[in-house]
């Protein structure tokens, strides 16, 4: 494969996005910005305002008497199975006989305007008998109760490591959920055809689970219902599994009243009815020798699955494939808990479990470090993966590329550790209410989908006779560039400049059996399905081409938007024409499977990532004492993206990875009731960062030549995820931070989000520990 | 029917309902779909749009805006900002678009238009500034980076620029069952309060909108204060400031910056650019919300309130305005006509502290203020007022006397806040615990001492270089 020089937007290139100009004149069409159809509907829901509760009756009467209602549904209406589940089964769109969470659907009114549904909405008279609900991690751990059978991965003997180990350590930490605020929220429209038919406009991740869901739940065939998704305006996983429901609850209203119905969910019930990352509890054990060599661990992790499994069986199957990060660990047992509680059910989020097991196996590598008086660097550098041996994850897998000893030194000579530490010391010695820490979080992050079947895509490659070229593929655009690094690939193969390259909506029917555009892993399955398609079709071209010249194929080159011969050429668009009136095909259909991976979900082994990526970064973070507030004031990040098919894109996906993990670390809260109701949906009550958040110094650096050592698209590597879990380091800095308030003599106990709150509290109990302390002297 | 200038033409809103939001409405009939709606609730700023007031450029939330509000004024949408630039992309479009500043898109328009009213602002864009003007828009995707560094490099003025004239707005707009009211005096004001009762008394509607956007609340009487030339003024004698209810705390800064540094620092963490535009202090006041972050700042400052009826004025302490949770001692005939700060003495501090999750556009879990009167080395009088803490933003009063001793040092200030779990006994609730908030306004006294008589140089995080 060759990269591109000479035309505008090839690989490699920092070409942007291709949306950005309609995004800046507001030209760029989301859902709710398409032109109403005439008579189109407006959706309102009926939550359930109790977290567990039988449904003993519905009365819709009233409400469908209101003015302008077209539709009232109910679990009762649905014409197939009320069951939209991604992965297992029975998890319903509208709620039949119980209600498992409070804002769980449970009836849903279509009118000619949002205002009249909305009106409607209270008509409807539900009488629930209220059951006893569980609401916490812990509760539904000590109860046993879990969304599907509990997993865990297990290498040699843990537990007789730990014992045989010379020093042993104990401890417990939890970090919280977090929502994913996607600007656009929650949308679909569906517009009833002739016969069974049913186009979806949806804003999802998974155009195909949204075709699965609807045919389902109407009872229709797949080749029924087409999706189609041109873009979305943010999603962050909270669109993969979660955009399901909207399209069906749209397509079955659509269906009862034969007209267009549009469901926006208002940011409120976007917040309250679907989805978020899911929060951890962890319980471990480590057992190390005296210069901080990992033995064995037992990690025990909690999650809070919901009320139904969703996506819970991959986000804590890839936390526990995480929770070594980049650290051999001879021994472990490391298991899931997917705790049933009576919230709603936790999904997809950028990372996808990876960052909740890495905050663990960094909080233990954190308290080795104490145990042992060493700097963290020291602990980190004896139990890094080897390359030739301690080379073998607790899954199997063989860690082949491994490049994170390389980063880390880098970064840290980069940033001076030593010196900066020296500066932090001299400054927390002279004030009294201001602290600074400082922290280093390595990354090593596992691509691919970890259930194999998910790792392959298809797309659609048409010239036309005049050289422009429509490009088409199962992926989808929700911000990250997914749209421009494909086109770049596709203007590569044809060495033509990007502006010819029209990339068009995803839908179901062009490409059909897709995977989610998920797991970091968009580029590299698309871009080479792309890739597969473009060079079929050029092929082709070159044969044709070869045939008017009078020359062998091998002698055509595409270059400069020209195709040559030898000293003879012709344009792109001419060699198209020349194609079809050859009456040769200029349309192609690519296919691509990730080669190389395999899993078990059984024995949870295998090895289910065809690589890893390695970043590092660098925080330093300032905390108040009086107050707990805190800021990050600087940040360094080295991150390896192999040879970036974008540097641009994969610039922006590292920034913004970072802010977001860091709002999920400091500022982002969930907050329910005691009755299970969350009481932080909306802006006002729910704060993600904003402009001054971001760390002032903010240097972020992509590794250079280093191509992806196996044969990916032009051996780039995914971005999208890795790069928010370097925001660890803002956390861990915040501890260093308050450790170094006791002189590190006090571990801190501060969990995840490190709001003002919370660090006040962990900054009391090193003050009490102190005060005792002296007192005992 | 309302009547404004839209994108630079004269637009008529037709049968569309005077409280219907502008958001939704540019959304629907005109077809403006640039404008997005991320939370209906000012928060997002997805809906940013600019009004020109005075020939100055304001950002302000469109979701916020009832149609009455803006009859004849003149907005500007992302699909306009072109006409500022000869039909050509303005300088922030090109820096947004080209650096990176677009990802998934949704919330760019909103983006354009706040560093759009920026651009046109004779402000100095240091960070500070950018900062402050992006408070009120949030990104979920970019970062934040490279947006900052468009508005470093293309937030530049766009050609001259008169504004389009436009009648005044009648007395009143109406519709259906509908009607909304537009006084232009004070005396109109006090007979339409008498005469309608239940009357949605609107000022910036920054609170009020959101039982409009959200609520879908459709009301049958709407009375606007902000063409209420009475409320509208700012004026200063030897011994006091004076400002109208209806002056937005925009309008109202650059006179508390002069007057009360600390307030006007304060003022500029209330909600947004877009919020602060349109909010006013009388409104702040009149909601009488626990959590008002100006409201212990007035109480400090022994701010009265003049409150009109069509009886006639009467003179109150806002200290004693507020009698419980949301409710105040003003009649349902009265309204609020301005509200008089006394001007600090020479031997007197003002200070104002804010506690919130996160630093900008977040609502407080804990506000303190605190004005002290110094003679002789000693604390002679100390007024400190909390918000968060109460049922109604209170005094601290034994907390107070704590610091009214014969010396000033920082035990003095530790002595003095063991009285704050006297004073106030907090709730817990999504933005703070009970615990957390005794224990902040507790250090706020060790950070006043600090800050006012102690040699640290650096108090605030966010200070910090």
């Amino acid at each position: 494969m060759s990269a591109s020089e000479d035309i505008r937007g090839g690989v490699h290139k920092s070409a942007q996005h291709d949306s950005a100009f309609k995004h800046v004149v507001g030209g760029a069409v989301f859902i709710d910005d398409m032109p109403n159809l005439p008579e189109t509907q407006e959706v309102a829901l009926l939550l359930s305002p109790h977290a567990h509760a039988k449904i003993l009756n519905i009365d819709t009467s009233k409400a469908e008497a209101c003015s302008g209602v077209a539709a009232v549904i109910t679990a009762n209406c649905i014409p197939g199975l009320n069951d939209i589940a991604p992965v297992f089964s029975d998890e319903p769109v509208l709620a039949e006989d119980l209600v498992e969470y409070a804002g769980q659907p449970v009836a849903a009114i279509a009118a000619d305007n949002y205002d009249n549904a909305f009106a409607a909405i209270e008509k409807i008279k539900v009488i629930y008998e209220e059951l006893p609900s569980v609401l916490s991690i812990q509760d539904a751990w000590d109860k046993g109760q879990f969304t599907y059978e509990p997993p865990k991965i297990v290498s040699g003997d843990a537990e007789k490591a730990i014992k045989d180990s010379d020093l042993v350590v104990k401890g417990e930490i939890a970090c919280g959920g977090q929502d994913h605020f996607y600007l656009e929220s929650q949308i679909a429209l569906a517009i009833p055809g002739e016969g069974s038919d049913m186009l979806v406009y949806s804003s999802t991740q998974h155009p195909t689970e949204v075709q699965h869901g609807v045919s389902r739940v109407l009872g229709i065939n797949q080749n029924d219902v087409t999706v189609e998704v041109r873009r979305m305006g943010g999603a962050f996983g909270g669109k993969e599994s979660q955009s399901t429901i909207v399209g069906a609850i749209a397509a079955i209203l659509a269906d009862k009243c034969c007209k267009p119905v549009k469901l926006r969910l208002r940011r409120d019930d976007d917040m309250i009815a679907t989805g978020k990352r899911h929060d951890f509890l962890f319980k471990y054990q480590v057992g190390f020798n005296p210069i901080g060599k990992i033995e064995g661990a037992i990690i025990d992790m909690a999650a809070r699955s919901g009320n139904v499994a969703d996506l819970s069986a991959g986000v804590i199957g890839r936390a526990l494939c995480h929770g070594d990060n980049a650290y051999f660990i001879p021994h472990t047992l490391f298991r899931g808990w997917p705790c049933k509680t009576n919230t709603v059910s936790n999904t997809a989020f950028r990372g996808f479990g990876s960052p909740q097991g890495m905050l663990a196996i960094e909080t233990i590598i954190e308290h080795v470090a104490f145990e042992l008086k060493m700097p963290v660097e020291k602990i980190r550098s004896v139990n890094w993966y080897g390359t030739s041996d301690r080379n073998v994850t607790p899954y199997g897998q063989t860690v082949s590329d491994n490049i994170m000893p390389e980063i880390v030194d880098r970064l840290a000579l980069e940033v001076d550790l030593p010196r900066r530490r020296k500066a932090i010391d001299k400054y927390n010695a002279s004030h009294e209410t201001l602290k600074k820490g400082i922290a280093m979080m390595p990354v090593k992050f596992g691509i691919s989908f970890n259930a194999p079947a998910l790792n392959q895509a298809g797309a659609l490659v048409h010239v036309y006779t005049d050289g422009s070229v429509h490009l088409n593929h199962g992926g989808t655009e929700m911000g990250q560039g997914l749209y421009t690094k494909v086109a770049q690939v596709v203007s590569s193969v044809f060495q033509i400049d990007i502006d010819n390259v029209k990339i068009s909506s995803t839908r179901t029917d062009k490409v059909p059996n897709t995977a989610p555009t998920a797991a970091s892993a968009g580029s590299d399955l698309n871009g080479m399905a792309a890739y597969n398609a473009a060079e079929e079709i050029k092929g082709r071209m070159a044969q044709v081409a070869a045939d008017h010249f009078g020359v062998d194929s091998d002698g055509i080159e595409f270059r400069k938007n020209r195709v040559y011969a030898g000293n003879e050429n012709l344009s792109f668009s001419e060699v198209a024409e020349l194609t079809w009136s050859s009456r040769v095909s200029l349309s192609a259909t690519g296919y691509y499977q990730t080669p190389d991976i395999h899993w078990d979900t059984k024995t949870m082994t295998g090895s289910p990532f065809y690589y890893y990526t390695y970043g590092a970064s660098v925080s330093e973070v300032v905390i108040d004492t009086l107050t707990g507030e805190s800021r990050v004031l600087s940040t360094d990040i080295l991150q390896d993206v192999g040879s970036s098919l974008n540097p641009a894109i994969d610039l922006g996906q590292i920034e913004g990875a970072f802010v977001q993990g860091m709002g999920w670390l400091t500022s982002e809260e969930l907050v329910w009731d005691e009755r299970g109701r969350l009481l932080t949906h909306g802006p006002s009550t729910y704060k993600i960062p904003g402009s001054r958040d971001v760390p002032p110094k903010f240097k972020v650096h992509i590794l250079d030549d280093m191509p992806n050592k196996v044969p990916t698209i032009y051996r780039s590597k995914a971005v999208g995820e890795p790069p928010l879990m370097l925001a660890i380091s803002v956390w861990l800095a915040l501890r260093d931070a308050v450790a170094r308030v006791g002189d590190y003599r006090f571990r801190p106990e501060l969990n995840a989000p490190a709001t003002p709150e919370a660090i006040l509290l962990a900054l009391e109990k090193i003050q009490v520990e102190m005060g005792s302390h002296t007192l005992n002297k | 029917m309302v009547r404004l200038v839209l994108n630079g033409k004269l637009h008529d809103t037709g049968d569309a309902s005077p409280s219907m939001t502008l958001l939704e409405y540019v959304r629907e009939n005109p077809n403006l779909t640039g404008t997005k709606e991320g939370c209906a609730e000012g928060d997002c700023g997805a809906c940013t749009v600019v009004r020109v007031v005075n020939n100055k450029f304001e950002a302000v939330n469109s979701c916020l805006l009832q149609l009455g509000q803006v009859g004849s004024s003149e907005i500007i949408s992302v699909e306009g900002v072109k006409n500022f630039n000869g039909g050509e992309l303005s300088a922030i479009q090109n820096c947004l678009a080209e650096g990176g500043g677009t990802q998934c898109g949704f919330c760019t328009p909103g983006f354009v238009m706040a560093l759009f009213a920026l651009g046109q602002s004779p402000e100095e864009k240091d960070d500070p500034v950018i900062h402050d003007a992006l408070a009120g828009n949030l990104c979920r995707c970019t970062g934040y980076r490279p947006i900052v560094d468009a508005a470093r490099i293309g937030c530049i003025k766009n050609i001259s620029y008169e504004q389009r004239p436009i009648e005044s707005p009648p007395e009143k707009y109406q519709n259906d069952n509908q009607t909304f009211y537009i006084p232009k005096s004070l005396k109109k004001l006090v007979n339409l309060k008498g005469l309608i009762k239940g009357a949605m008394l609107l000022s910036g509607g920054t609170d009020l909108g959101l039982s409009i956007s959200k609520e879908r609340v459709v009301p049958e009487n709407v009375i606007y204060t902000g063409h209420v030339s009475e409320l509208r003024e700012i004026s200063e004698t030897k011994n006091e400031l004076i400002l109208g209810a209806a002056v937005t705390y925009t309008e109202a800064l650059d006179y508390i910056k002069k007057l009360y540094p600390s307030f006007e620092e304060l003022i500029r963490r209330i909600g947004s650019r877009q919020i602060r535009n349109l909010g006013t202090l009388g409104g702040n006041v009149g909601n009488a919300s626990p959590i008002g972050d100006s409201l212990p700042c007035l109480i400090s400052l022994d701010a009265s309130l003049t409150l009109a009826s069509s009886e006639g004025e009467r003179e109150v302490p806002i200290e004693s305005f507020f009698v419980g949770y949301r409710e105040t001692c003003l009649k349902e005939d009265e309204v609020i006509k301005n509200i008089k700060i006394p001007k600090l003495l020479n031997n007197q501090i003002f200070r104002t502290y804010k506690v919130s999750k996160r630093y900008d556009q977040d609502i407080s879990s804990v506000i303190g203020a605190y004005l002290l009167t110094i003679e002789n080395s000693r604390i002679s009088s100390a007024r400190v007022a909390y918000g968060g803490l109460a049922p109604k933003p209170s005094r601290a009063t034994k907390t107070e006397s704590g610091l009214e001793g014969n010396r000033i040092d920082e035990d003095l200030f530790i002595e003095a806040s063991k009285q704050i779990p006297i004073d106030f006994q907090p709730i817990s609730d999504h933005r703070a615990s009970a615990k957390y908030r005794t224990k902040v306004a507790t250090n706020l006294l060790i950070r006043l001492y600090r800050d006012l008589f102690g040699s640290e140089n650096e108090l605030e995080v966010v200070k910090v270089q």
